[in-house]
């Protein structure tokens, strides 16, 4: 009975600490999808060259090696608006995701060239390493990282959300989410709110390429690849046309993922992908305009 | 008289580049063979990808999937029997014990492909935009999943090797030409117009009594078959497959090939793909070294990021592709009336 007990319950504080970082990588997603009606493919690699930032800072204290990361990242996701999705504003979304495409595998053959100067493929970020012991609380071994994990995304997301309905500049860009050319005509500055979303996003990833790398301190040029794929997917089935149901879409795939992990047996787990996209797919069917997106309908456009 | 001469050319064009490619494979050295070889597979499979997702404007990340099945199927009966019962030894005792030629193996790709295309589409047609690339995509991780682990259909995670080598310049450029042609003949169709126009104005289309459910999976079955067919014509050249080399890497690369050339034309499809893997296969011998006037010699590794680069360049500078997504026209139209 114990034994099914601790399984349940650290399972589940497992799915949370997953589910807690989609969610932030979610918001981060949302957020430039919102103002510039664009899936940024490219968005795990900010993370990857956040995690590379830390693996390479791993000899400096934790705190000016977290800092170094958050400014590199915000800097290149500043960048990659000011190069990228600006002249493309204007253009179709396939050739926007194709261009994000291109992007995401440019930083990555980037960062293997990078990488591969010490002839060895991968990096280790040791420094921020201690937050992955664990800690026991009532029998169950919670790693501390999970704690942070599920802090950080509350945290976060209470800020975010003070900054969107609070400050003008939320105001700003929730307008211009909801429907930008008219948002623009009524005064709101585009590329404010643009360099808004922007370095908001940047600022999760940074804090996201945090949380993965105590996770999984081994940084490689695919980091964080597989996740911003699962992310993107939780993404569009909990509602990419709003940020709280893109956000509980990014920590729904995570946590479920997490859960069926440990409800398949044994033998079988090798099929979880299989599991978790045929779920993807039946949501879409029932709900296509998004799992959360209660009482909107997506209507066709009348001419 | 002038528009038949008009979509002569926009079928002649097409087929006239793949056909000069696979003459200069055979000029080319024996080294070198392989990337016009590579170009023409290309062609095949971004036709395949064109036929849905150009034709219908939906996005699919699902089309490689096809290509997938169409490949391990052809692959797999093709490898003698004799080598089958030494190494295959977990596969089902029909796909163990038989062997087809080379040409069934490439009609069984492309019927196996347009089942599982249609079996899949037939659900998932009713979805548009994002939902319906994320949906197509599930289709690609689960097709990916199962043909890793089940090891009853296939090799699993290894190489699945020993399969002979029939795609030269003839069966390449034949095939690529067979994919245009079916793609061309179903563009001009009933149907694909039908698609076409749901393409531009869905409400509208729909209010003159398309059902763009069945267009989409007519499209969807078409793009299927012909993309397990390019999987064979795939398999056959390289002489081994394994589940990752038809995956994500290779969905990304080909979606981008549509892309650069221009999403919503036959000929975008077909210069795209050769730009791309002329442009890949350049970039490859500049890392050792190729004259150009000069000698022009990349740094190892850079080819991926010179690539990428370009890419994401000409999208930037040209959103519609370098054709534009039009048709090839042999005089350019004298008004520039269509938007």
């Amino acid at each position: 009975m114990t034994v099914i007990g601790s399984i349940g319950w650290q399972t589940l504080s497992d799915a949370l600490g997953q589910g807690a970082i989609y969610a932030l990588m979610a918001v981060g997603i949302g957020l430039v999808f919102g103002v510039l009606r664009l899936v940024n493919f490219a968005y795990g690699q900010l993370i990857m060259a956040g995690a590379y930032t830390l693996a390479y800072t791993s000899g400096w204290p934790v705190a000016g090696s977290v800092v170094t990361c958050f400014a590199v990242v915000i800097a290149l996701s500043l960048a990659m608006d000011r190069l990228v999705f600006r002249p493309l504003r204007s253009a179709s979304p396939a050739t926007m995701l194709v261009t994000t495409f291109a992007v995401s595998f440019l930083l990555q053959a980037v960062a293997l060239i990078i990488d591969l100067r010490d002839n060895t493929l991968g990096e280790i970020a040791v420094s921020v390493a201690p937050l992955n012991q664990a800690i026991s609380i009532g029998g169950v071994d919670v790693r501390k990282v999970t704690l942070v994990s599920v802090a950080v995304a509350a945290g976060t997301l209470i800020v975010l959300a003070l900054l969107l309905t609070r400050t003008t500049i939320g105001l700003h860009t929730r307008a211009a989410a909801t429907d930008f050319t008219t948002a623009r005509l009524l005064g709101v500055r585009a590329n404010r709110v643009i360099a808004f979303a922007v370095i908001v996003s940047g600022v999760l990833a940074a804090a996201v390429a945090v949380l993965l790398t105590v996770q999984n301190p081994f940084v490689q040029p695919s980091f964080a690849l597989e996740d911003t794929i699962i992310v993107l997917v939780g993404v569009v089935v909990g509602g990419i046309d709003r940020l709280w149901t893109a956000t509980l879409g990014g920590f729904a795939i995570g946590f479920a993922s997490v859960l069926v992990n440990a409800a398949l047996p044994t033998d079988k787990t090798v099929y979880l992908p299989s599991v978790i996209y045929a779920l993807v797919i039946l949501v879409l069917l029932l709900r296509p305009a998004g799992l959360f997106a209660w009482g909107r309908r997506a209507a066709m456009e009348r001419v | 008289m002038r528009s038949l001469f008009a979509s002569a050319a926009e079928l002649a064009g097409p087929m006239l580049l793949v056909i000069v490619v696979g003459l200069l494979s055979t000029t080319a050295s024996a080294a070198n063979e392989i990337y016009f070889l590579n170009a023409l597979v290309a062609v095949a499979i971004v036709v395949a990808i064109y036929v849905f997702v150009g034709v219908s404007g939906v996005l699919s990340f699902g089309q490689i999937s096809f290509v997938a099945v169409g490949a391990f199927a052809s692959g797999l009966m093709t490898v003698p029997v004799e080598s089958k019962k030494g190494v295959l030894t977990t596969v089902f005792p029909l796909l163990r014990d038989h062997t087809v030629g080379n040409v069934p193996s490439l009609l069984l790709a492309a019927a196996l492909g347009g089942v599982f295309a249609f079996v899949v589409g037939l659900p998932l047609m009713r979805l548009s935009g994002l939902a319906a690339g994320i949906a197509t995509f599930a289709v690609l991780e689960i097709t990916h999943n199962v043909l890793r682990e089940w090891t009853k259909i296939g090799p699993g995670a290894t190489t699945l090797a020993l399969v002979p080598e029939t795609t030269g310049a003839l069966q390449a450029t034949l095939g690529a030409l067979a994919a245009i042609v079916v793609a061309f003949v179903y563009q001009r169709s009933r149907r694909g117009r039908l698609l076409r126009a749901s393409r531009e104005d869905p409400a509208a289309a729909r209010g003159v009594g398309v059902s763009i459910h069945r267009e989409r999976l007519v499209a969807f079955t078409v793009s299927g078959a012909l993309a397990g067919f390019a999987g064979g014509l795939y398999v056959h050249l390289i002489g081994s497959i394994t589940t990752e080399q038809v995956y994500l890497e290779l969905t990304f690369l080909t979606l981008a090939m549509l892309v650069v050339g221009g999403v919503t034309s036959l000929w975008g499809a077909v210069v795209g793909a050769l730009a791309v893997s002329g442009l890949d296969s350049f970039l490859s011998q500049a890392e050792s070294g190729v004259h150009v006037g000069f000698t022009l010699n990349l740094p190892q590794g850079t080819r991926l990021v010179f690539l990428s680069a370009i890419m994401a360049l000409v999208l930037i500078l040209r959103p519609s592709g370098l054709t534009g997504g039009r048709e090839l026209r042999l005089r350019l139209p004298r008004r520039a009336a269509r938007s």
